[in-house]
């Protein structure tokens, strides 16, 4: 009896939190209604699916040179974020670092730093560097923007790590570069797979800065494209639904296959001090 | 110093110069920057580009454009805050209790939390819709305009918004509870504390900071939100949507004020970092419990 009314309440969690999820089940289903019947409702389910708002996101709108730029200036952003965000956490968390205070105070800052507090300035120096409409403009605009985080959540994993293995390194001499290479790194894997993760997502998903920096599909990324999508006549809800799944796929696969991660990421941003 | 030191010095300093050197020009340069820019008049158009003092800050303090996107701020603010941290708890709370099936009751949240604000941006520019959007239709026909209707219209964003952001604050509560040891819980039932006596005199108290610290991280990115209400309603209808930040947004990139509508990204800049510095006060204050 009491086992029984456990599992019915474990299952009406699930469905409360199903019903949260319906503004995207809602989306998932119009992506894959026919146009005639969009703005019939009820009923609620379409008489059958088809494929064709997709076939017109794909083969007639910008969206897939935007998923090309998205994956790549997100990848790039992470690259270039962990590449600079390691080295500077292993000196904040383990060297004898001049100044450390003040770098510290100056990363806590610079996570509640608004957006849109510099986006005049960048503009202004994307344009005087040539950078507008790049991917390289918004590479480096992102991923000094996610640095900060990036820094204060690869701190508190290095601080995890024992401190032995790396006074064994250094007592066979190791220099900087090797004992990246083979202690820090491999044993930093999975908060760095959790820092990548944040990383990628804040890059993907960020707006304002894509939105101010690009000019045409050179660089624009998914939201922007999303944001710019066109109708003629009317709105297109089906396209515009279909391209939305479009650019929730890799959110979408991080939350179901690399949850593990991307939880102990969050929580650790919030709970190291 | 010995010589192990100042090598370790050294090293230190090249593991901190690629940081020192982005953030140097791409956040502090431009903060900086942007203060200067906000002391000036710079219409590139019309050719303006002259030094101002503090003309544009002392215009702000007269328009009522201003003032309002001031109150809608603080409106959008303080109502997706308190929605969240509600819901949040609320949702941490049910996951907590859960013997099976949490790390599917994970998934559908953070389903949430994952999406670029555009895509749930559109997502509930197609549930709003006035004649097929679920929401009419599970209401029963009101023809509603959410979007169009300036007294509807502030409320629809902020519910877009806590919806999408809401799931932060339950993961944090969610893993909270989790560091909770069981025996304290048990000692409760020893003790003959009934369900609600033991929520709120044990799981409410023991959540406090880390609630606090999701206010804070809430707080901040409410101030700064851009993105759901530009492209759901573009601060529209009638203007009741348009926070300081789309304003600012607004006077940079539509009218072309580079100096003005700085000044106005200072003021977010400067209300963010007040706002900031009040919470990491309130946690030190705090600091002893939990």
């Amino acid at each position: 009896m009491r086992t029984k009314r456990r599992a019915l309440a474990d299952i009406a969690v699930v469905l409360a939190l199903a019903a949260y999820a319906i503004p995207f089940f809602w989306q998932l289903l119009t992506s894959f209604k026919p146009e005639a019947e969009l703005l019939r409702v009820p009923p609620l389910l379409p008489s059958r699916l088809t494929l064709s708002h997709y076939t017109v996101v794909i083969t007639q709108s910008l969206m897939p040179q935007a998923l090309g730029n998205s994956l790549g200036i997100a990848t790039l952003t992470t690259v270039v974020s962990l590449a600079a965000g390691v080295p500077a956490a292993y000196a904040v968390a383990r060297l004898p670092l001049p100044g450390k205070r003040f770098l510290l105070l100056a990363i806590v800052a610079s996570t509640a730093f608004p957006q849109i507090a510099t986006v005049s300035p960048l503009y202004l120096l994307m344009r005087a560097l040539e950078l507008r409409d790049t991917w390289a403009g918004l590479v480096l605009v992102h991923a000094s923007f996610a640095l900060p985080l990036t820094i204060w959540l690869l701190a508190g994993f290095v601080r995890e790590i024992p401190i032995e293995a790396e006074e064994a390194a250094s007592v066979d001499g190791a220099g900087l570069v090797a004992l990246f290479r083979w202690v820090i790194v491999p044993l930093l894997a999975p908060g760095l797979a959790s820092t990548a993760l944040l990383t990628f997502l804040f890059s993907w998903n960020e707006f304002l800065f894509a939105y101010t920096f690009t000019v045409s599909e050179a660089s624009r990324t998914i939201p922007v494209a999303l944001a710019l999508f066109p109708g003629v006549f009317e709105v297109p809800w089906g396209d515009i639904a279909a391209a939305s799944m479009l650019a929730s796929l890799p959110p979408v696969v991080i939350v179901i296959a690399l949850q593990r991660f991307l939880v102990r990421g969050l929580v650790a941003g919030a709970v190291k001090e | 110093m010995t010589g192990r030191e100042a090598a370790d010095r050294r090293r230190a300093l090249v593991c901190v110069a690629p940081t020192v050197l982005a953030l140097g020009a791409l956040t502090v340069y431009p903060g900086v920057w942007v203060l200067w820019l906000s002391l000036q008049h710079r219409i590139p158009i019309f050719d303006v580009s002259r030094f101002a003092g503090f003309e544009n800050y002392a215009f702000l303090a007269v328009d009522s454009r201003f003032w309002s996107a001031a109150h809608t701020t603080a409106v959008f603010t303080l109502g997706s805050v308190a929605l969240e941290v509600v819901l949040g708890v609320a949702a941490a709370l049910a996951i907590h209790t859960q013997r099976r099936g949490r790390r599917l009751a994970l998934s559908l949240l953070l389903l949430a939390w994952a999406m670029p604000a555009v895509v749930a941006a559109k997502l509930f520019e197609w549930l709003y819709h006035p004649a097929a959007g679920l929401i009419n239709v599970a209401l029963g026909r009101h023809a509603i305009n959410w979007l169009g209707d300036p007294l509807v219209a502030l409320p629809a964003v902020i519910f877009a918004d806590v919806w999408r952001t809401m799931p932060f604050v339950a993961i944090l509560c969610y893993a909270r509870l989790l560091a909770i040891p069981a025996d304290v819980y048990e000692a409760a039932q020893v003790d003959g504390a009934g369900r609600l006596a033991t929520l709120t005199r044990i799981t409410l108290p023991l959540l406090g900071r880390i609630l606090l610290l999701a206010t804070l991280f809430r707080t901040l990115d409410a101030l700064r939100a851009f993105d759901i209400m530009f492209v759901l309603t573009g601060g529209g209808p009638a203007g009741t949507t348009e926070t300081l930040t789309v304003y600012a947004y607004r006077a940079l990139f539509q009218t072309l004020q580079l100096g003005f509508g700085s000044a106005v990204s200072v003021v977010v800049f400067l209300l963010v970092m007040a706002v900031a510095w009040a919470y990491l006060r309130l946690l030190r204050a705090g600091a002893v419990a939990a």
